[in-house]
């Protein structure tokens, strides 16, 4: 039987190397196809002045609710500030075990934080929250193997520290080889 | 497995609730919601949750005084508060009412995920005291002392009775009783339980070495005192402290007794700096002190102080009943440490145990048992397993301290007299075998 595919969906601009990598390291991990999308997202709407960000609980809702057929499970990439409501701030969220997961590239940027720009470190890391929320939409929780994708990271330190692989224990957890 | 922790979040506000149920399941935690402090309430009546995180301000009764009934309800989960309103005053109120923190929304996401995981460990903590505690109790407690005799029950009486106050007993005895279990349970029953229990074996030391051991030295103050020790009297501070066959103990040792038994201070060999300690005396001898006092050989003031409560632990052959149970109960203790299947003992083996004397009492008895069980056949404990199975005593026309003088001699020669490889051999501490060479004034050959 043909296996379902797993759609990338581009709702900002990102360059097509980015996404093409994304996209081979998503079906080398999950073992799934991968379909990439591009969507006119009107992201304003989900602008919120008082924080001067965007909230990502609605914006997970959008995505959700976006018919996109042969979809098995789907991903937004975005580039805007991320938060929900108790968090100051968040690199991406998914329904475990669920369907729909977003993730974006804004605080992944080493210039945030003082630090020179360097485009391969943000590909890595964009890569890295990819894998981690599709792995969290497969039902994974948190590993606390120090290397795996789905070690929890709360700053872009953490996600340079991890690989961008599956552990063993959670391959396993999901049927992969 | 580490149990897996329970989070109870009550906040009004439902886009918080589902944001924090999502970040902690992906987390692994167990978590449940409730919109309002009522609900939570009800949720609490029929479920326990190691972590509440709760909203202070909301509609109806507010956080605080949830808090304040989920304590009246004997529940004890870590308490976080949060709140939009960063207040010093409410931050106050709430850690003087017991909450564990407060943090103010929104969280940066890596002190959400240090807040919950220090919580965490604070409850592994707590789960792991618990679990010490409870251990602590249950091998030390008097369900060591196995037996339903009357003779035995009287004792355990006493030990309850005597457990709570704090007065100096003599436990008195023959050998292999039981003197120490004893000692153990009362301890174990007091108010000092969390405190050491400090065992000192007086017959086993010669004068200066007991001198040492039990108030300690400082370094350099005789030929092998390299560092500074602790005495017993000082690591018993709080606890008891255990003086086994206090009998042997010398003149001069027993004046240094009485002294610190009446100032509760004393001083480490070769230092001249007053230490006190809290402790509580408990003694055990198999000689008759009273006696002692009448020929002069134990001071007659130290008997006195030492006896305030006697506790005469009764021979086996005086409760005859508990051998069964004894039995059985040795059965399994080292079937099990000898990853054996437990198994029964056969009926004529038991009645020779019923009907045999036990000079050695309990410790004798369970000699034989594990010595059975390692040469039986591993289905059942025969007869033939059993030293008095063989007519080894009955054939004898000597007596039994005869019998046991040779022995004796035979071990100790063939250990070439090394005390500790010859007790080893004989199953008896090397208090007991010193006591059975000065019996039958056993001498090396030279």
């Amino acid at each position: 039987m043909k296996k379902q595919s797993i759609i990338l969906i581009s709702c900002d601009h990102f360059e097509k190397d980015l996404t093409d990598d994304i996209v081979k390291a998503i079906v080398h991990e999950f073992q799934h196809p991968v379909v990439f999308k591009e969507y006119d997202f009107e992201i304003s709407n989900f602008y919120f002045p008082g924080r001067r960000q965007y909230d990502a609980n609605k914006i997970l809702k959008e995505v959700s609710e976006m018919v996109l057929p042969g979809s098995f499970k789907k991903i937004g990439l975005f580039r805007v500030d991320l938060f929900i409501p108790i968090l100051t701030y968040i690199f991406g969220q998914a329904f475990l075990n669920g369907n729909t997961g977003i993730v974006s590239l804004h605080r992944l940027r080493n210039e945030l934080y003082g630090i020179k720009q360097s485009k391969t470190i943000l590909n890595e890391r964009f890569k890295k929250v990819v894998i981690h929320e599709i792995g969290h939409m497969f039902g994974l929780i948190h590993c606390q193997n120090p290397i795996c994708v789905m070690r929890s990271s709360t700053y872009v330190e953490d996600i340079d520290q991890k690989s961008q692989n599956l552990c063993a224990k959670c391959k396993t957890e999901i049927g992969i080889s | 497995m580490a149990k897996q922790v329970s989070i109870l979040i009550v906040d009004d506000e439902e886009s918080v609730r589902d944001s924090l149920y999502n970040w902690f399941i992906d987390d692994g935690y167990v978590v449940e919601c409730a919109e309002n402090a009522q609900k939570a309430l009800s949720i609490l009546q029929s479920k326990d949750f190691d972590i509440i995180l709760a909203d202070i301000k909301m509609p109806g009764m507010d956080g605080m005084e949830m808090h304040r009934r989920i304590k009246t309800m004997k529940k004890d989960p870590i308490f976080i508060f949060m709140t939009a309103f960063a207040s010093v005053d409410t931050a106050v109120q709430a850690l003087k009412d017991g909450a564990y923190d407060y943090v103010t929304k929104p969280f940066d996401p890596d002190d959400l995920s240090h807040l919950i995981r220090n919580a965490s460990a604070q409850i592994a903590l707590k789960v792991e005291n618990e679990n010490l505690k409870n251990k602590i109790s249950s091998l030390d407690n008097v369900e060591d002392m196995i037996g339903e005799s009357a003779a035995l029950k009287a004792v355990l009486k006493e030990v309850e009775s005597v457990a709570q106050s704090n007065s100096s007993v003599i436990i008195t005895g023959e050998s292999g009783t039981g003197k120490e279990l004893i000692a153990r349970a009362i301890h174990a029953n007091s108010p000092r339980k969390y405190f050491p229990l400090i065992s000192v074996h007086c017959g086993a030391l010669t004068e200066s070495l007991l001198e040492s051991e039990l108030f300690g030295h400082e370094k350099g103050s005789f030929t092998g005192a390299t560092f500074n020790r602790k005495g017993r009297f000082e690591m018993a501070d709080g606890g008891t402290i255990f003086l086994d066959e206090i009998a042997t103990i010398s003149s001069k040792m027993q004046i240094e007794l009485l002294r610190v038994l009446e100032t509760k201070t004393f001083v480490r060999v070769g230092d001249n700096k007053e230490i006190s300690s809290d402790f509580r005396v408990i003694c055990a001898t198999n000689k008759d002190l009273k006696s002692m006092v009448n020929n002069g050989t134990f001071r007659e003031d130290l008997y006195y102080r030492l006896n305030v409560v006697n506790i005469e632990v009764p021979p086996l052959r005086e409760r005859i009943e508990d051998i069964p149970l004894l039995a059985f109960h040795f059965v399994k203790k080292y079937c099990t440490s000898m990853s054996r299947d437990i198994i029964s003992i056969e009926h004529a083996a038991l009645k020779q145990l019923e009907e045999f004397e036990f000079p050695g009492n309990v410790r004798e008895l369970e000699n034989m048992i594990e010595r059975a069980i390692v040469i039986g056949n591993g289905k059942e404990l025969r007869l033939k397993d059993l030293p008095m199975g063989k007519n080894v005593i009955s054939s004898s026309i000597e007596s039994l301290d005869d019998l046991e003088r040779k022995h004796i001699a035979t071990i100790l020669n063939k250990y070439e007299w090394n005390i500790s490889r010859s007790a080893k051999a004989l199953r008896v501490d090397r208090a007991t075998l010193y006591n059975k060479i000065k019996k039958y004034d056993l001498k090396q050959e030279k």
